[in-house]
């Protein structure tokens, strides 16, 4: 039987990490990310994980440690956070490109500046196209799973792509919360040990990394869009057998009372659970009102995401990021072009809020329907989007 | 009329290696660049001091060493770039004229 | 669901009170999230922390607003935060003070329970520090009951280690003992 065990988010994070066996681990301590490095560094030098911890001097050389061993054919877990995850833009594409299997966690913060250390999801939205497998967690207990999820995807050779696990900083990082912890015996074979076909090894010498001239660059993109794209079937797989085994379901777009609903909150992250709580209120006023969260990222789940909206007349997008310039959060345009090509869409308003750190209540969310209808009904807001809470003066 | 300028690739997508690695060894070997020269380097054994600085420094690693000591180019890879004339400290080599 | 607000100053212990009455509540098989107003550690600037029980896993995760119960870590905070603040009718505010409950009784609005508790000469006896998150609570479980006092005692052993969680019991007992009620 799992263990139910109150214990804060970071920890039940590294404790998966050290559960999936890791090899190597190397990172740079960025808040709120630490916590999951400083026990993972605990556990190895208690001898309670046999792996190789590297102390960097910055988070590009964090990632590109994590490039070396993966490419050496060992298996990689680092974290990090905003700048921290800024500071590795260039290398993300490289390990992607590279088809290395890191699994990182993001512990999401703001981006700088003014400098914020709390909580939005402007540190991953800048790195949306970085060719990672991209999920988003709600509660502790999904954090922990997130990571033993990852590494099993990560590992398919069918897959054979970088991992990002987004964790909601400080909001999720830093909450004490009953978690179920498994025994390793219990996990079983639902982790698949790390094997890597393509690896660089002194007896069979292989080049990774060369030039991709103009006639192949085009091709090497495709491979890694096709792996990308295809990935979804394995993470779908690997949800399933951890619900057949474990009993606990997930889905790359999860709903929340969407029967019958005319209105749908769209989410992601830890605010979900708190949008969750809105939609009862509002259920139990009489309001058709549901809730749908992404789970998956990136791939785009598109299929089930046109699935979970098609009898909504109206989505209310949630963005924890503004894109300065844009006509909306980029989870707004996401939604926007995914239904652009149906006959029958429903309306789409765009939501930025909690915006570093800034606490995202259940008022919020009501505040946010109610603004809705009120643009469905009397027309569009001037602006594409609306910034909830702004002071004006 | 200008034609139409194809932009072909070399290599389907299907076909790359994973993460667009090259599996096979030494596989520049492949590749000639011998043909690429217009001016050969001719190394003058009497001057040459067997430095070895050519060989370092031919971006192809096309000097050779020969039986004697002294350094000669393997012209399936010398492409006649000249670096090795510039840097030799005897003015030990000449570039000729490749002949058609 | 029961929400409690902590008010404490940097290295104070708010938040460690917060994770050891969270850890104590999901012990006796509740649901519990513990957490704090997160930001830059800073010695001596004012702190919250939180934590929100319930029967089972709540759709909640926003900050505390209107806690049930408040905890005040350092009397010095009255004068410059106003603790009362959403605080439920008929709740409870747990203050470490060295007044008695007369003192405190007719400044506070009329409907709230009040304990208070002498947490810092207590923990300067037993813990020689004024360190005071475990011994408010002991004012807070004696008050307001919201665990055993048993369920304290693993997560008190987890956060502390052997011997230190043996003084902290210490104090949290003489503080439960020594809590007047109004
Ligand atoms: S650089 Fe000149 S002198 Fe030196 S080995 Fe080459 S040919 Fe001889
Ligand atoms: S001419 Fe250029 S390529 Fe040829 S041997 Fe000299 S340095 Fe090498």
């Amino acid at each position: 039987m799992p263990t139910r065990t109150p214990m804060e988010v970071s920890i039940a994070v590294a404790k998966a990490v050290q559960q999936a066996d890791v090899d190597v681990i190397a990172a740079y301590p960025i808040t709120p990310q630490t916590h999951i490095v400083e026990h993972l560094s605990e556990l190895v030098a208690n001898g309670e994980l046999q792996a190789h911890f590297m102390n960097v001097e910055s988070e590009h050389s964090a990632i590109s440690a994590m490039v070396g061993a993966a490419a050496a054919g060992a298996s990689t877990f680092t974290a990090t956070s905003s700048q921290g995850l800024a500071l590795m833009h260039e290398i993300l594409f490289i390990a992607a490109s590279l088809r290395l299997p890191i699994v990182m966690v993001v512990a999401n913060r703001a981006l700088s500046g003014p400098i914020s250390i709390w909580n939005d999801h402007s540190d991953i939205m800048a790195e949306r196209d970085i060719g990672w497998i991209q999920v988003f967690c709600e509660t502790g207990q999904e954090a922990y799973d997130a990571i033993l999820h990852a590494f099993r995807v990560v590992r398919d050779p069918n897959v054979v792509l970088p991992m990002v696990v987004n964790i909601d900083g400080f909001n999720l990082t830093h909450v004490i919360e009953p978690i179920y912890l498994f025994e390793q015996e219990e996990l079983g074979d639902y982790l698949p040990e790390h094997r890597q076909s393509l690896k660089l090894d002194i007896d069979h010498p292989i080049t990774m990394g060369p030039v991709g001239i103009p006639e192949v660059y085009t091709e090497a993109k495709k491979q890694v869009e096709d792996a990308l794209i295809n990935s979804k079937q394995v993470i779908l797989a690997a949800w399933q057998e951890f619900g057949r085994r474990f009993g606990r379901a997930y889905a790359p777009i999860e709903t929340y009372r969407v029967e019958d609903a005319q209105i749908l909150l769209m989410t992601m992250g830890v605010i979900s659970r708190t949008a969750m709580g809105a939609v009862d209120r509002l259920r139990d006023a009489g309001k058709p009102v549901g809730l749908i969260r992404c789970r998956l990222w990136r791939p785009f789940p598109l299929p089930e995401f046109r699935e979970a909206v098609r009898q909504a007349s109206i989505i209310a997008v949630i963005d924890r990021h503004i894109s300065l310039g844009a006509h909306s959060g980029p989870v707004g345009q996401e939604v926007r072009s995914a239904l652009y090509t149906l006959p029958n869409r429903p309306q789409v308003f765009d939501f930025v809020l909690g915006l570093g750190g800034r606490d995202v209540t259940v008022h919020d969310f009501l505040e946010i329907v109610e603004l809705a209808e009120q643009y469905a009904t009397q027309g569009p807001p001037e602006s594409e989007y609306t910034l909830i809470g702004l002071r004006e003066v | 009329m200008a034609e139409k300028v194809e932009k072909r690739a070399i290599i389907g997508w299907r076909n790359l290696a994973l993460g667009c690695a090259i599996l096979e060894p030494g596989s520049s070997m492949h590749l000639l660049t011998g043909t690429w020269r217009l001016q050969r380097p001719v190394v003058d054994p009497e001057k040459c001091n067997q430095c070895g600085l050519c060989h370092i420094y031919c971006p192809d690693l096309a000097m050779t060493k020969t039986a004697a000591g002294t350094y000669e180019p393997d012209l399936n890879y010398c492409k006649g770039c000249g670096i090795c004339a510039e840097e030799c400290p005897k003015d030990a080599i000449t570039l000729v004229e490749e002949k058609e | 669901m029961i929400e409690i607000r902590f008010h404490g100053r940097g290295g104070q212990g708010a938040v460690t009170s917060c994770e050891i009455l969270s850890m104590a509540i999901i012990e006796e098989g509740r649901y519990a999230q513990g957490f704090a107003s997160f930001g830059p550690e800073r010695r001596g600037a004012p702190v919250l922390a939180f934590v929100r029980a319930g029967d089972k896993a709540l759709k909640l995760r926003e900050q505390v607003y209107e806690p049930d119960i408040v905890a005040v870590l350092d009397p010095t905070l009255l004068r410059i935060v106003d603790v009362t603040s959403g605080l439920k009718e008929n709740g409870w505010l747990i203050l470490n003070t060295k007044k008695t409950l007369a003192e405190h009784k007719p400044k506070l609005r009329s409907d709230l329970n009040l304990a208070v508790v002498d947490a810092t000469t207590i923990s300067m006896d037993i813990l020689h520090a004024p360190i005071v998150s475990v011994s408010i609570l002991g004012g807070l479980v004696r008050a307001t009951g919201i665990v055993e006092l048993n369920s304290l005692e693993k997560p008190l052993l987890k956060r502390f280690g052997a011997l230190l969680a043996r003084r902290n019991k210490e104090a949290l007992m003489q503080a439960y003992w020594n809590t007047a009620m109004a």
